[in-house]
């Protein structure tokens, strides 16, 4: 067999491109169902349990997957928001803790999502590296986005422009990291978390004075100067504020942590009413649903690359053949020489085997890492959902 | 000793018929068979070599009846007793010159590759001056230098028998002598036997016997 290896391994090193074409084609026909069946377990997996975690979301009411996606995945889905005061109510009945998520503002492209520090503790986000924010203007990295922006606890982070030619809008905001997450393997990885009060400054319903001339009284005299960017720093931090009552600002969805069965029923059946503006969901059934539509084009993808790969299957089986008949001199060369039948047979074989295991290896070291970070991608593919 | 009494073969198209009543030729004798081109004189050689089977008749060598030995049993005489230079070479385009010379070691089904035999593809790629292009591939060779490393592998298991089908017809007429002479040394030294086709005239008398392929025919 060694030599029957030998030959094939010398016939394949010379005849190297056909060979690589030959094993990639095969890696590629393994690899691409394969690894579209391991995100697409991962992203059911990774759906399924973020949604399972979280009971209950209140929004306002309108799409519930937008809403889902909204309070698990961080798009920017909700046009409508709910506001603080929502949350507060949750708060005061006394049967759930309510936590509110603001998203819809990004830092280089990474969602930056405001919230209570009760949210680090629901998902059970611990710090790996600094400590948690403790003031306004203050980050907290989730581990994916601090390795993408490639940022440590005491750097900075500004967040992206809404609109660069409003002079009178919101400018966008320099945020201190504070701190680092340790990876958890869902959004919360890829995200920039700051309090509700530090959005509501980059929303432009607070904000501070720099160059503050004179304090007297009710009277403030600021710079006019337009900056790039608003810096919150130990001399001004003071000055920051907010221009509305707190209950009336905004929240894109706030999750509600029921303390018991009965008290997830008693608060769902007060966000029944369909004249409410506000509903509350449950996003395990809104993925479920979600998951049958996934399902279905999962079957259709995997009828689509059953018929692909048959048809590459029989390519396949017909460039070996030809391969094989090219060799047909080399073969009555060796049959001239003397070699036995099954010489000659392994001497094809060899070659037939070692193109089909490398492009095993091959479509492995494809799926292998695939499946590792499926979970990560399937949290970007649901967070880079419309 | 090679022994053909009564041969008679036909190609399967039916358009060349080959018979050869008699032919013996003794052990280590050095024949060469000469005639026109498209006489048989290539199929002669194939069915000593037992790449083909007459339809009638014997081809004795050493008294084994290679034509009426089972495939398996032809493949392993031939790899083992016969060292054949074809006339077109038959190079393995993908292997090197040392390579190519190894060829009958690595189709062996028992016979391990040893350093000795690999030391004697060497040694026989010096004997055809072949030596500092063992590493090359057959493509990147001249017509020569292929035919002489088709000599080699011929030589490497020290065959009994040595069939020669035009081997010195790509050779300038320095190294015709000199390939002939390493051919005749070499089976000398192994007490074979040489039956080589040749066009050369030249080269002849340099055989212990030449047959006139038309009067072996003749006979039939």
């Amino acid at each position: 067999m060694t030599n029957a290896l030998f030959l094939a391994l010398a016939y394949m090193r010379f005849h190297r491109i056909a060979s690589a074409a030959l094993i990639m084609a095969i890696a590629l026909i393994a690899a691409v169902p394969v690894g579209t069946r391991v995100v697409l377990n991962a992203s059911e997996n990774a759906l399924g349990t973020r949604a399972a975690a979280t009971p209950l979301i209140l929004g306002a009411r309108g799409s519930s997957l937008d809403l889902t996606l909204a309070a698990l995945y961080f798009t920017d889905a909700v046009t409508v928001p709910v506001t603080q005061g929502d949350a507060d109510a949750v708060w005061d009945s006394g049967l759930a803790m309510a936590i509110p998520l603001h998203v819809g503002f990004t830092a280089r492209a990474l969602p930056v999502v405001g919230t209570a520090v009760d949210y680090f503790d629901f998902r059970g986000l611990a710090v790996a590296a600094g400590r948690p924010m403790a003031q306004i203007g203050e980050a907290v990295l989730g581990a994916g986005a601090a390795a993408r922006l490639g940022l440590k606890p005491g750097d900075t982070l500004v967040t992206d422009a809404q609109n660069l030619f409003d002079l009178a809008g919101a400018y966008p905001l320099e945020l201190t990291i504070a701190g680092v997450f340790a990876p958890n393997g869902t959004a919360d990885d890829r995200a920039v978390f700051v309090e509700m009060k530090t959005v509501w400054i980059i929303a432009g319903i607070g904000h501070g004075h720099d160059a503050v001339q004179s304090v007297n009284g009710q009277s403030v005299v600021a710079s006019p100067a337009i900056q790039q960017f608003n810096r919150i720093t130990p001399e001004n931090i003071d000055t920051f504020h907010l221009h509305q009552n707190t209950a009336l600002l905004p929240a894109s969805a706030v999750l509600v942590v029921p303390y018991d069965a009965k008290s997830a029923a008693i608060l769902q059946g007060r966000y029944l009413e369909g004249d409410n503006p506000l509903h509350l969901i449950i996003p395990a059934t809104v993925i479920e649903g979600l998951l049958q539509t996934l399902f279905r084009i999962g079957r259709i993808l995997d009828a689509v690359v059953l018929i692909v790969g048959a048809a590459t299957v029989t390519a396949i089986a017909l460039a070996l053949s030809l391969a094989t008949q090219l060799r047909a001199g080399e073969m009555q060369t060796l049959f001239r020489l003397g070699a036995h039948r099954a010489t000659i047979a392994k001497t094809i074989g060899a070659q037939i085997a070692i193109i089909l295991s490398l492009g095993a290896v091959l479509a492995a070291t494809i799926v292998i890492p695939l499946a590792y970070l499926s979970p990560q991608i399937a949290a970007m593919l649901v967070a880079a959902a419309p | 000793m090679i022994a053909i009494y009564d041969l008679m073969f036909t190609f399967t198209n039916g358009g060349f018929r080959l018979a050869v009543p008699y032919l013996e030729i003794a052990a280590g004798e050095h024949v060469a068979v000469a005639g026109p081109s498209g006489t048989g004189k290539s199929t002669l050689l194939n069915l000593i070599a037992g790449i083909l089977v007459p339809e009638r008749g014997t081809v004795t060598v050493d008294f084994r009846n290679i034509a009426a030995l089972p495939d398996a049993a032809r493949r392993a005489f031939r790899l083992q007793s016969i060292g054949f230079v074809f006339q077109n070479f038959a190079l393995i385009d993908y292997l090197t010159v040392e390579d190519n010379i190894l060829t009958p070691a690595r189709i062996h089904p028992v016979l391990p590759l040893t350093l000795a035999l690999r030391a004697r593809a060497r040694d026989l790629a010096a004997a055809v001056g072949m030596a500092d292009k063992l590493a090359r591939y057959p493509a990147r060779l001249s017509q020569g230098e292929q035919q002489r490393v088709a000599i080699a592998r011929a030589l490497l298991m020290r065959p009994r028998i040595i069939l020669a089908d035009e081997a010195t017809g790509n050779l300038d007429p320095a190294n015709k002598g000199l390939i002939l002479d390493l051919l005749f040394t070499q089976a000398r030294d192994m007490g074979a036997t040489v039956v080589a086709v040749t066009h050369d005239h030249d080269l002849l008398p340099r055989f212990d016997r030449t047959i006139d392929f038309r009067s072996l025919q003749g006979a039939a």
